[in-house]
């Protein structure tokens, strides 16, 4: 607890003090623009033969968007609902692992953590670690997730009701926006080379073993570039403490 | 009604897998190297999505406009644009290569 302090104390004073406002308009910024993209999964979860309550129901309640488009893509594809909602659930499986460092930064009260769940997802875990303090973090991560879930439910609406207008959506260039969110949201992580490294491999698994394995195995595969640089690190940087099962974040 | 059901399960399993990212005990937590794991898993999936997203067509590796959105993603990233322009460049260039090839 004292390390944390200490760590999030330098963070403090090493950067320009964030003032609440400034959280608030990172936060929207990120809300808006993914909470906008909902309008592409409304269109494509049409046009795969989704009704609308579906369509609905999936962005209220699934609200994760990777596995929104991955379950949608399988039913079209004439995939059984074990086998989609499989694929979904693997790409949701990294949301436990936000979850994981959340809990830390955001230190929720149990009661409220059943709630906070629902918004556990890509941006707002991208939104809240940025943040230097405790306050920040939580300011990060509410704004980011109720502008997010608003929106993305407002615009799957729209986009279902206006999928027929809109013709063919990758026209209008809307698939190159889920990618774009990934790394815009991946840019700034990778401040070291640890960091690098693993992205790098992770794009080598996820691309490489693509054709081989079912659909959403791949990601988690790709998963593995984390543990798999950990240890590598802990070998090069390790000295005497290289047995040690903790020893991997001394250097830091 | 299997439509139902895929979706059924979906709302469960992802539900489960946030709740219990958030309820798993602080001390386990505690360790370095799980801290760290932690930190570096999203790194991992955000990139093999990127590379998934842009580059692939169900199982198969494609290259196509989508590529092309991506680089202007990654320039409009290196100027330190704001994530909105971010996204739409990828978006407007994605569309007007497509619209250039045909």
């Amino acid at each position: 607890m004292a390390e944390r302090q200490t760590v999030l104390a330098e963070a403090a004073a090493a950067a320009p003090q964030k003032q609440d406002a400034a959280v608030v308009r990172d936060a929207l910024g990120v809300g808006v623009a993914v909470g906008l993209s909902g309008v592409a999964f409304g269109v494509t979860s049409a046009g795969s033969g989704l009704g609308l309550l579906q369509t609905c129901a999936l962005s209220l309640l699934v609200f994760t968007g990777a596995s929104q488009f991955a379950l949608v893509g399988a039913l079209a594809a004439g995939g059984n609902p074990f086998t989609a909602a499989a694929g979904a659930f693997f790409l949701g499986v990294r949301n436990a692992f936000y979850g994981l460092r959340l809990s830390q930064l955001l230190a929720l009260p149990r009661a409220v953590r059943p709630f906070a769940a629902q918004w556990v997802i890509d941006e707002t875990t991208a939104v809240t670690l940025a943040q230097p303090t405790r306050r920040a973090a939580r300011i990060g991560f509410t704004v980011t997730g109720l502008s997010l879930y608003l929106l993305w439910n407002l615009t799957t609406l729209l986009g279902a009701l206006g999928a027929k207008a809109l013709g063919d959506t990758d026209a209008w260039g809307l698939d190159a926006a889920g990618p774009a969110v990934f790394l815009a949201l991946l840019a700034p992580m990778l401040r070291t080379a640890t960091e690098r490294a693993v992205a790098g491999l992770a794009v080598l698994l996820g691309l490489g073993l693509l054709p081989v394995l079912p659909a959403g195995v791949p990601v988690l595969a790709a998963a593995l570039a984390a543990p798999v640089a950990l240890v590598a690190e802990g070998r090069r940087g390790g000295r005497t403490r290289r047995g040690a099962p903790d020893g991997t974040e001394e250097a830091r | 009604m299997n439509t139902w059901l895929a979706i059924g399960l979906t709302i469960l399993g992802c539900y489960a897998v946030k709740l219990a990212g958030l309820l798993v005990p602080a001390g386990a937590l505690e360790r370095p190297a799980v801290r760290r794991l932690a930190a570096l898993l999203p790194v991992a999936l955000l990139a093999a999505l990127t590379a998934q997203q842009t580059f692939s067509d169900g199982h198969a590796l494609v290259l196509d406009a989508r590529a092309a959105g991506l680089g202007a993603a990654a320039v409009a990233l290196v100027l330190r644009a704001p994530f909105l322009l971010v996204v739409a460049a990828a978006v407007v260039v994605t569309a007007g290569v497509r619209a250039i090839g045909g």
